[in-house]
C-alpha cells in the first residue's frame, strides 16, 4: 500500500497531478464540440500559435496568461473571421494564421537565443515544475469554462450541429464562436504548461473521440469525454512516475491505448452483432 | 391587409453573377406556397434572403407582422443534415425553443411538454430518446418539423420538403403540412415535384431568376409559363380535374441512340 502511495508523499507530485487532472478534464470538455464540428486541428493550431504570444509576451515582459491569451484568442477570432468571410476552408485558415504566428516565436527566439531553453517547457510540458500557484490558475480557469460551457449549452450545441440553421432560430452564432474561442483559448494557456504545445492537440481530440465510440447522446458525449479526460490525466500521472517517462507523453499515450481499446472492443462488439443477425436468418 | 413577407425589387448575386433579380413578392397570414424552378434558379437563395441569413444586393426584405418582427421557423433539406451527430430526437426538437427558453442546459416542465405534445401531434411521441441515424426518411422529416413548431413560429420555411423521400412518404408529408395550414399556419416551401405540389398547394411561384408567374397551379402551369421556367418542352395535361406535368416524352427511342446495347439475360 505504501509503495502505491509513495509518489503522493511529494509535493510536486501532488501539484502535478491535480494539474494533470484538471487540464485533462477541461481538454476532454471543450474537445467534443471541436471534434463535432469537424476543427480537430484547430488544438494543434492555437497551441502553436500561443507559443509565439508566449515568447512574444516574456521579450515585452508582459504577464505570461495574459499575454498569451490574449493573442491565442486573438488567432482563434482571426480563424473565425476569415472561414466565415472568405472561401478559405478552416483547415487552411488554421494552418496559415497559426503556423504563421508560432513562426514569430520561433524567430524572435533565433533572433535572440540566449532564452532558447527556457521554451522547453512550453513546447513539450513540464509538469513537475508545477506549484501550487499554477494549480489555482488552472483550477480557476477550470470553473470559469465550465460555468460558460453550463448556461451556454443549448446555444453551443446548435451552433455546432448547424451554425446556419441555429442563426434562423434566433441563436447569435457569432457571439457563441467568439465565446468558445476564448474559452478554447484559456484551456489550452493553461494546459500548455502541463501537456505542451506538440502534445496538447491529442488530449483535446482523443477522450473526445473515444466517448464518440462510447454513446450516441450528446449529453452523455460531453460527461463522458470530461471523465475520460481526467482519468487519463491522473493514470498518465501516476504511470509516468514508475516508468520514469515524460508525464505529458505518458497521458498521451494512456489516452491513444484507451481509444485503441474501445474501438477493437466496438469492432469485436459489431462482428458479435452481425453474426448474431446471420444466426437469425 | 398587410403581407407578412414582402420583398420589393430584390436583387442578389455570388461575385457579379446574378442569381435572383428583380424579385417583388407578397405572403400573406395563412397563405400555403411553393417556389418550383429548375436547380440553380435560385430558390435556396431566395429562402435563405427570407431567412436573414443572406442579404440582398439591392432591394427590400421586410417580414412583420402587427408591427414586430417576424417569427421564422426554418426546416432544412434532409441531405443537408449531420446525421452522425450525436443527438436524439428531442435534443433535436428542443433547439427549437433556443430563444425562449430560460438558463439551464436541461428543459423545463413546460418545454417537456410542450415537446411531447408536438411529437405526439406529428405521430412520433414514441421515438423522443432515439438517435436521429436510427429512423426513417420520413420520420426525419417530422423531426425537424417538430423543432419548427415548437418555435411557434408566424411562418414556417421548408426546403425541398418531399426530396429524398419515397412517394407515399411525401404525399404523406404534404398532407401533414396541408393540415398545419388548415389550422392557421403560414407556409411557404421549396419542390422539384411539379405534380405533388400541383396536387396539394393553393398558390405557387415559378422562378428562374426572376418570378416567371404566380398564381394557383390550375392557373399558371401552362405549358408557356413551364418551358419558360425550365427552358425545356414541357407537357402539360388536364384531365378528371387533376394536373399532370411532364417534360415532352422525348422524340426517340434508346435503338436511336445506343445501336446495339448490351442487354441483360434472363436465366
Amino acid at each position: 500500500m505504501e509503495f502505491l502511495l509513495e509518489p503522493f508523499a511529494f509535493e510536486f507530485f501532488r501539484n502535478g497531478t491535480l494539474a494533470a487532472v484538471l487540464a485533462g478534464a477541461l481538454c476532454g470538455m471543450v474537445g467534443v464540440y471541436i471534434v463535432l464540428r469537424g476543427m480537430s486541428y484547430i488544438g494543434h493550431g492555437l497551441s502553436h500559435a500561443i507559443f509565439g504570444g508566449a515568447v512574444v509576451s516574456f521579450v515585452l515582459q508582459w504577464n505570461f496568461y495574459l499575454g498569451a491569451g490574449l493573442w491565442g484568442f486573438l488567432a482563434a477570432l482571426l480563424i473565425n473571421q476569415t472561414v466565415r468571410r472568405t472561401k478559405i476552408p478552416a483547415d487552411a485558415a488554421i494552418g496559415v494564421i497559426t503556423t504563421a504566428s508560432f513562426a514569430v516565436g520561433v524567430a524572435l527566439i533565433s533572433r535572440y537565443r540566449g532564452f532558447t531553453r527556457s521554451f522547453d517547457a512550453a513546447l513539450f510540458g513540464n509538469i513537475l515544475g508545477v506549484t501550487r500557484q499554477d494549480v489555482w490558475i488552472v483550477a480557476g480557469v477550470g470553473v470559469a469554462a465550465a460555468a460558460a460551457i453550463f448556461f451556454l449549452y443549448k446555444q453551443l450545441l446548435f451552433t455546432t450541429f448547424d451554425p446556419e440553421v441555429a442563426q434562423v432560430y434566433g441563436v447569435r452564432t457569432e457571439w457563441v464562436d467568439t465565446a468558445f474561442a476564448l474559452i478554447l483559448a484559456s484551456v489550452l494557456i493553461v494546459s500548455m504548461q502541463i501537456l505542451g504545445v506538440t502534445l496538447i492537440a491529442a488530449a483535446l481530440v482523443t477522450p473526445a473521440i473515444i466517448a464518440r465510440l462510447l454513446t450516441d447522446s450528446f449529453n452523455r458525449m460531453i460527461l463522458l469525454s470530461t471523465a475520460i479526460g481526467g482519468l487519463t490525466g491522473f493514470g498518465g500521472m501516476y504511470l509516468s512516475f514508475y516508468v520514469d517517462v515524460a508525464s505529458g507523453a505518458t497521458i498521451v499515450l494512456l489516452q491513444a491505448s484507451v481509444f485503441v481499446v474501445v474501438l477493437g472492443v466496438m469492432a469485436l462488439r459489431n462482428q458479435a452483432g452481425k453474426r448474431l443477425v446471420a444466426f437469425d436468418v | 391587409m398587410q403581407p407578412l413577407v414582402e420583398l420589393s425589387d430584390v436583387t442578389f448575386g455570388y461575385a457579379g453573377q446574378p442569381v435572383l433579380e428583380s424579385i417583388d413578392l407578397h405572403l400573406h397570414e395563412g397563405q400555403f406556397a411553393a417556389v418550383v424552378g429548375p436547380s440553380g434558379a435560385g430558390k435556396t437563395s431566395l429562402l435563405r434572403l427570407l431567412l436573414g441569413t443572406l442579404q440582398p444586393s439591392r432591394g427590400k426584405i421586410s417580414l412583420h407582422r402587427n408591427g414586430r418582427a417576424l417569427q421564422v421557423s426554418y426546416v432544412p433539406q434532409i441531405e443537408s443534415v449531420d446525421w452522425n451527430f450525436p443527438v436524439t430526437v428531442e435534443q433535436v426538437v428542443l433547439m427549437g425553443r433556443v430563444r425562449r427558453s430560460g438558463p439551464w442546459p436541461w428543459p423545463s416542465a413546460d418545454e417537456r411538454q410542450r415537446m411531447a405534445a408536438v411529437l405526439d401531434e406529428l405521430g412520433i411521441g414514441d421515438l423522443a430518446k432515439r438517435h436521429i441515424r436510427e429512423l426513417s426518411g420520413g420520420q426525419q422529416q417530422r423531426v425537424f418539423l417538430a423543432r419548427a413548431l415548437i418555435a411557434e413560429p408566424d411562418l414556417l420555411v421548408l426546403d425541398e420538403p418531399t426530396t429524398g423521400l419515397d412517394l407515399r412518404t411525401a404525399e404523406t408529408i404534404l398532407h401533414l403540412l396541408a393540415h398545419l395550414n388548415q389550422h392557421g399556419m403560414t407556409i411557404l416551401l421549396s419542390s422539384h415535384d411539379l405534380n405533388a405540389v400541383a396536387a396539394h398547394l393553393p398558390w405557387v411561384i415559378c422562378l428562374n431568376r426572376r418570378v416567371i408567374a404566380e398564381g394557383p397551379p390550375e392557373q399558371i402551369f401552362t405549358e408557356e409559363n413551364l418551358n419558360r421556367t425550365y427552358r425545356g418542352d414541357m407537357l402539360v395535361v388536364r384531365q378528371d380535374g387533376m394536373l399532370l406535368v411532364q417534360q415532352r416524352p422525348h422524340p426517340h427511342t434508346v435503338h436511336d441512340i445506343l445501336h446495339d446495347p448490351v442487354l441483360g439475360h434472363l436465366e
